[in-house]
């Protein structure tokens, strides 16, 4: 044996065997996250569940456990836990079965899911449909269909509406509180201008004659949402009416086909990723917070890459290397490692109430004492992370500015070029992909930090997105959702946990996708730049 | 000369600064060898590392249009001495220049001198290639797009002219988009010395070109080089003698930071003055 461990073989089988392990762990981690998360949408069959004890219930299995040491009355061995739905109903989504308790399992072809804008799912049946005040028994072969139909058109009314109220009444509203800060920027500055005043007061009667309009086209729309409806039995045969402007979608997973299925994964996926949230989050999409995130990384990027590199450049390049320079490093090294809330902290003091405040007493004066960037807002929260990650994109460029060869810079001097000339041309391109190296670690961390931003400007719910038709567009001052802030909210947050838990699983997983997807781009365009810019000669 | 005489002097100049010329110039009244049509003038030219001595009072002048080799053991100052004619030794922190050098009669040293000009007038080709990490064409284009020159066609031009003048425009023509990085270390080098001409300097300096290359490119770099005379000023740096003999008309022997003698290329292999000198290039030492 002390052999192998002269030549060395044993430690190539423990580094491999460690390596082994962690990308082990990488994966399982993964597997998880994406078969929870992913799984959970599929439209899986619902079971009728007939208890000893005369109740019924339609449920979609979603875990089953061994009992261990069980109150022995039941005698079973095993429990599941099931989807019921009917929050309005039951009070809770889940229930918990004993096995031994089950009379009968079948599953009838046609129960029904209906997900709804409210109270989450419903499952039950369809005992009929209400269309113009003409009943259609649920017992129509064509009924189930045409209440898909119904529901679409209640969905595009739903879209309408939300057109209006994002669209013609934001804009109204914009309006109005730009001549209201108008009329109160007069009343600050002191002006008595009353030609003006009576033009800003004009204007906002005008607006709100324009909302009564707008209000009106609502109240018909809603109106026409709410006319038709459903009547459905549950399980246990509790007669509900809904109206199907509050259905999402329905659907009856018993009688689909596999292709039928995976479509309509396809089609609940996509709702998720690109829709608002709905309930306090635990439904709908999480579209504003893959926006959040991805713009906030964004933005962090495009202020970190010159500020680290410009950093990087002095450090390496133009300082006088000494006991100074060598502090500095240092202190950069030791920020990298500081804990990330601490940077938080730094960005509200100086950030939101620093800066903030000044540049709301300069020119948003009309708005105080509400404050425009004197609070929280994406431009705070970005700018929190470059700091918190500006040492990575430091230490990484001053690595390639280092590795740059001495004589190619001698090469470009020799031709006449000035210093700045040769750090510009011929230091820096050579440097890139290791600056983009530095930018990859930024973002990796930056996108998985949530602390510092739930104190900079990360909301539960926002709003409006940070970029809108309003000038000028992208409006950096807003609060904004984050994927990050968002597994935290609905995880350990949420009223209905339970029911949140799917979320969790399948916003992490898109978090860890979008750092993937953000890595796999800077990496691509790294080996584009390193193929044109290959360092190794002859 | 004695090896010893040097390292004395050494001793007894460093730490004084100033006001020392006059004294060497009466221990050495040799000046340097008149040579027809001089373009550069080197007099009087002390180098100190930091307190370490790397030139001592070198007098010579270096004819336009031909091409003259700096020959000597490692670390006599050839790289040093050369790099004084485009003062890329101000890049080294604690690197002092005295003495004088001039080119057309116009000092270098001068403080009305602009350092990127000089370096214009003055081009140079390193001892191991080292093109820049970007395509074929920009690497020629290099010299000309810091002048300013952005034209395309007018850059066309230029990196043709130049591909050509360096004997690559035939092996690259097809791929001139491709990085310099996928040349060979023989072609990488004409491609240096391509981009060197393109400025149309003066005088072209060549710190041991040929020193990582193969035979075969050795022998393309020497025939550039005789080709290249007619247009410039050649002043090239080798330590191999028989690449000297082949390619100068002006030969420097230079030992621990002096010139020990400097003559045409023909005198100092066939019948050179000094004792020294002719155990180098007979091989005895080096
Ligand atoms: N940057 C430098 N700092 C200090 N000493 C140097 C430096 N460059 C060269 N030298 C010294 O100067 C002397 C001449 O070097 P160099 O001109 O490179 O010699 P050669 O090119 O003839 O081989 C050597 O002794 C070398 O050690
Ligand atoms: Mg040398």
């Amino acid at each position: 044996m002390p052999n192998l461990w002269k030549a060395g073989d044993a430690y190539i089988w423990i580094s491999g065997l460690a390596l082994m392990v962690t990308l082990v762990m990488i994966g399982g981690l993964l597997f998880l996250i994406a078969t929870k998360g992913l799984g959970s949408m599929w439209p899986a069959d619902i079971g009728r569940y007939e208890l000893r004890d005369g109740s019924a219930y339609l449920g979609q299995l979603r875990a089953r456990e061994s009992v261990r040491g069980g109150d022995g009355v039941s005698g079973s061995e095993f429990r599941v836990k099931l989807k019921i739905g009917n929050r309005d109903i039951y009070g809770l989504d889940f229930k918990w079965i004993n096995e031994g308790d089950v009379k009968s399992r079948d599953y009838p072809r046609d129960a029904v899911v209906l997900e709804r804008h409210e109270w989450g799912d419903y499952h039950g049946y369809l005992k009929e449909i209400r269309k113009n005040g003409q009943v259609i028994p649920g017992t129509d072969p064509e009924a189930f269909s045409v209440l898909l139909g119904l529901i679409r058109d209640a969905n595009r009314i739903h879209e309408r509406i939300l057109k209006i109220e994002k669209g013609e009444i934001g804009d109204i509203n914009y309006g109005i509180e730009k001549q209201r800060l108008k009329l109160k920027g007069l009343a600050v500055r002191g002006e008595h201008n009353p030609a003006k005043e009576a033009e800003y007061r004009l204007k906002i009667k005008e607006y709100e004659g324009r909302y009564k309009t707008s209000e009106a086209k609502l109240e018909a729309l809603y109106a026409e949402l709410n006319r038709n409806e459903a009547v459905m039995l549950s399980a246990g045969g509790n007669e509900k009416t809904i109206p199907l402007g509050k259905i999402v979608m329905a659907h009856r997973p018993n009688s689909m086909g596999f292709v039928e299925k995976a479509g309509f994964y396809v089609k609940r996926f996509w709702g998720f990723v690109s829709d608002d949230p709905r309930e306090a989050n635990t439904e709908g999409g999480i579209f504003p917070a893959i926006f959040g995130t991805v713009l906030m990384v964004l933005i962090m990027s495009i202020v970190v890459m010159p500020f680290g590199i410009v950093a990087a450049l002095y450090l390496r390049e133009y300082a006088r290397q000494g006991v100074m320079v060598r502090i500095v490093r240092i202190c950069v090294n030791n920020l990298a490692g500081v804990p990330s809330i601490v940077f938080g902290v730094f960005g509200v003091g100086f950030f939101l109430y620093g800066i903030g405040g000044i540049i709301d007493s300069v020119f948003f004066k009309e708005a105080l004492p509400s404050p425009t960037f004197g609070t929280g807002g994406i431009l705070w929260a970005s700018l929190t992370l470059a700091l918190l990650t500006v040492p990575v994109v430091i230490v990484a460029t001053e690595e390639g500015l280092a590795a740059v060869p001495r004589n190619i810079r001698e090469g470009s001097l020799a031709l006449g070029a000035t210093k700045f000339e040769t750090t510009w041309k011929v230091v820096i391109p050579s440097a890139l992909p290791a600056i983009l190296t530095g930018l990859i670690l930024a973002v990796a961390r930056a996108t998985g930090e949530v602390a510092p931003l739930m104190i900079t400007g990360v909301v539960k719910l926002a709003p409006d997105l940070p970029i809108d038709g309003h000038f000028p567009f992208l409006h950096l001052e807003r609060k904004f959702m984050h994927l990050g802030f968002h597994i935290y909210d609905l995880g350990f947050q949420s009223p209905n946990a339970e029911a949140a838990k799917p979320m969790v699983f399948m916003t992490a997983f898109l978090l860890i996708l979008i750092v993937v997807v953000l890595n796999i781009t800077a990496i691509v365009i790294r080996n584009r730049l390193r193929k044109k810019y290959a360092t190794s000669a002859v | 000369m004695l090896s010893g005489e040097p390292m004395e002097r050494q001793e007894f100049r460093a730490p004084e600064i100033n006001g020392v010329a006059p004294a060497p110039k009466a221990k050495k009244p040799e000046k340097a060898k008149p040579v027809p049509d001089p373009l550069v003038k080197v007099e009087d030219l002390s180098l100190f590392y930091g307190t370490k001595q790397a030139l001592q009072d070198i007098n010579m002048n270096i004819p336009r249009r031909q091409v003259t080799a700096f020959i000597g053991p490692s670390g006599c100052g050839k790289s040093t001495l050369l790099r004084c004619f485009n003062r890329l030794n101000d890049l080294i922190d604690d690197c002092r220049i005295e003495g004088e050098i001039s080119i057309n009669g116009k000092s270098i040293f001068n403080s009305d001198v602009d350092i990127t000009d000089l370096r214009k007038r003055v081009g140079m080709v390193f001892q191991k290639s080292n093109p820049f990490p970007k395509s074929i064409y920009e690497n020629v284009a290099y010299g000309a797009r810091i002048a300013g020159i952005k034209k395309k066609s007018v850059l066309d031009d230029i990196v043709e002219k130049n591909l050509k003048r360096a004997a690559l425009w035939d092996e690259v023509n097809d791929r001139l988009n491709d990085s310099a990085m996928g040349l060979s270390g023989g072609q990488q080098q004409r491609l240096c010395i391509a981009r060197a001409i393109a400025v149309e300097p003066d005088v072209l300096l060549m710190d041991e070109p040929c020193s990582a290359l193969d035979p075969i490119a050795t022998a393309k770099i020497e025939d550039l080089v005789t080709e290249l005379k007619n247009k410039f000023t050649i002043v090239i740096v080798t330590h191999n003698m028989q690449q000297a003999a082949r390619v100068s008309d002006y030969t420097a022997f230079m030992y621990i930071g002096d010139i020990v003698e400097f003559d045409t290329t023909e005198k100092i292999f066939l019948n050179p003055a000094k004792k020294h000198t002719e155990d180098y290039v007979s091989g005895k030492f080096g």
